[in-house]
């Protein structure tokens, strides 16, 4: 193939390209499943890809972006640029409803659903202050309502840790953000 | 009216995004110490998981600092190239871990404050300064809500967790007072509208502590004493000790890359 040829594919296959990288630390979402990736788009003989954080901590943050770079040189991509942006800020309503349920299928209990609000803050607020008395978060597992919270911080910065009361089996809930 | 290009000339910016960055990293390090310490599996978890939060908050405030400083220095160079007193952090966040209550009890005051000062900050007229904020605050926000309700067990826990409990809050109040205090950078920063008087925010922190330490059945001290000096870089022995740990390898090996 020609390089100009693949300087010429559409943003269109760069999304499709994406959507087959994996998150590093949950590897059944993609990074578009996760909301990350915010723009595509050429810049002049450039392609810019522009990547918001999760967390601002998120030691996964330098290696999305090694990620990025890997498959795009890999497909073909020479000239790349990637660009950080803070605004809007991430929210777990970001993430697709396909990766919801991949979640939900890995064990890991998707954020509570605050899709179709205006102010995806709020609502994430309240669902946390909700949280210490009776936000319902189902089992991934056995999909049983009677669980409860272990701790707010889980194994990543996104998750919290949750015990099943029903099948007894301990796991990680989404956490809204 | 006072220009933004005025708090550029003067380093008054760069003063008040040293304050935000050094406080967030200082504080981050020391709950860093956590990692592997902590009384249970969960706790330590959490805690590294805020120390991992607020260091990412460190490197907007310091990459900010230093591309308003424009003298070449990153966030890296900031952290790691300066000594204590070029550190603009308040001397609360520098406080040793002590036991866990005393660890929790530093990390909700600051929380309580960060959470009203990045509240405000979000409709700074300054664009970085409010991204900044909106981003750490919803991170500062579940913080808050983890050392309240963790305040509120431990003070209305045992006898033990109690007295610890207490213990900690006599101490480390007189450090309190130092958020809320205001000199020429704040004024300055206040007049072109890019952050709030620090002043302006003691009686919404006032109300959130009270309530909290009501709840926790923990007597609030009633001096209002403050130790000051680490916004300006005077800062108390502890944090020489801390930057020579958090230091170490570019004190050992300057210029070493990863």
């Amino acid at each position: 193939m020609l390089r100009g040829d693949v300087m010429r594919v559409s943003t269109d296959t760069v999304w499709q390209w994406l959507s087959e990288v994996p998150d590093p630390e949950i590897p059944v979402l993609s990074l578009t499943d996760l909301g990350v990736i915010r723009d595509v788009r050429w810049d002049e003989g450039t392609l810019v890809v522009t990547v918001t954080p999760t967390y601002t901590g998120c030691p996964a943050t330098a290696v999305i972006n090694l990620d990025i770079e890997t498959k795009l040189r890999s497909c073909g991509i020479a000239d790349l640029r990637l660009e950080q942006k803070l605004s809007p800020a991430w929210t777990t309503n970001w993430l697709s409803v396909e990766g919801r349920e991949k979640l939900r299928e890995y064990g890991i209990a998707p954020p509570a659903e605050t899709r179709g609000q205006e102010d995806g803050e709020t609502q994430a607020r309240v669902a946390r202050l909700a949280g210490l008395k009776n936000l319902v978060v189902a089992c991934p597992r056995c999909g049983s309502r009677n669980t409860e919270k272990i701790s707010q911080f889980g194994s990543t910065p996104c998750k919290a840790a949750y015990r099943c009361r029903a099948c007894l089996e301990p796991f990680d809930y989404f956490k809204c953000h | 009216m006072i220009q933004e290009s005025d708090l550029i000339a003067s380093d008054i910016l760069y003063e008040w995004l040293l304050r935000r960055g050094d406080t967030a990293l200082i504080l981050g390090h020391r709950v860093s110490e956590w990692c592997g310490h902590a009384p249970v599996l969960e706790e330590d978890i959490a805690l590294a998981n805020i120390a991992l939060d607020l260091i990412g908050q460190a490197r907007l405030w310091l990459g900010y600092a230093g591309e308003v400083e424009d003298k070449g220095r990153g966030e890296n160079e900031l952290a790691f190239l300066r000594d204590a007193w070029d550190f603009r952090n308040v001397l609360l966040a520098e406080q040793p871990n002590g036991d866990f209550g005393k660890t929790l009890m530093r990390q909700f005051l600051i929380d309580a404050w960060q959470d009203a000062l990045l509240s405000a900050l979000k409709t700074s007229a300054n664009e970085r300064i409010a991204e900044i904020a909106v981003k750490a605050g919803k991170e500062v926000t579940y913080h808050l809500d983890r050392s309240s309700d963790l305040v509120i067990r431990l003070g209305d826990g045992t006898q033990e967790s109690h007295r610890r409990m207490q213990a900690a809050l006599d101490a480390l109040w007189p450090y309190a007072g130092e958020m809320f205090s205001a000199d020429a950078v704040d004024e300055a920063m206040a007049a072109a509208g890019l952050a709030p008087n620090p002043q302006t925010l003691r009686p919404g922190w006032d109300e959130t502590v009270g309530e909290v330490f009501k709840q926790a059945t923990l007597t609030q001290p009633q001096s209002d004493f403050a130790h000051k000096g680490g916004l300006t870089g005077r800062h108390s022995e502890h944090l020489g000790h801390l930057l020579s740990e958090m230091q170490f390898l570019q004190r050992a090996y300057p210029g070493a890359a990863w």
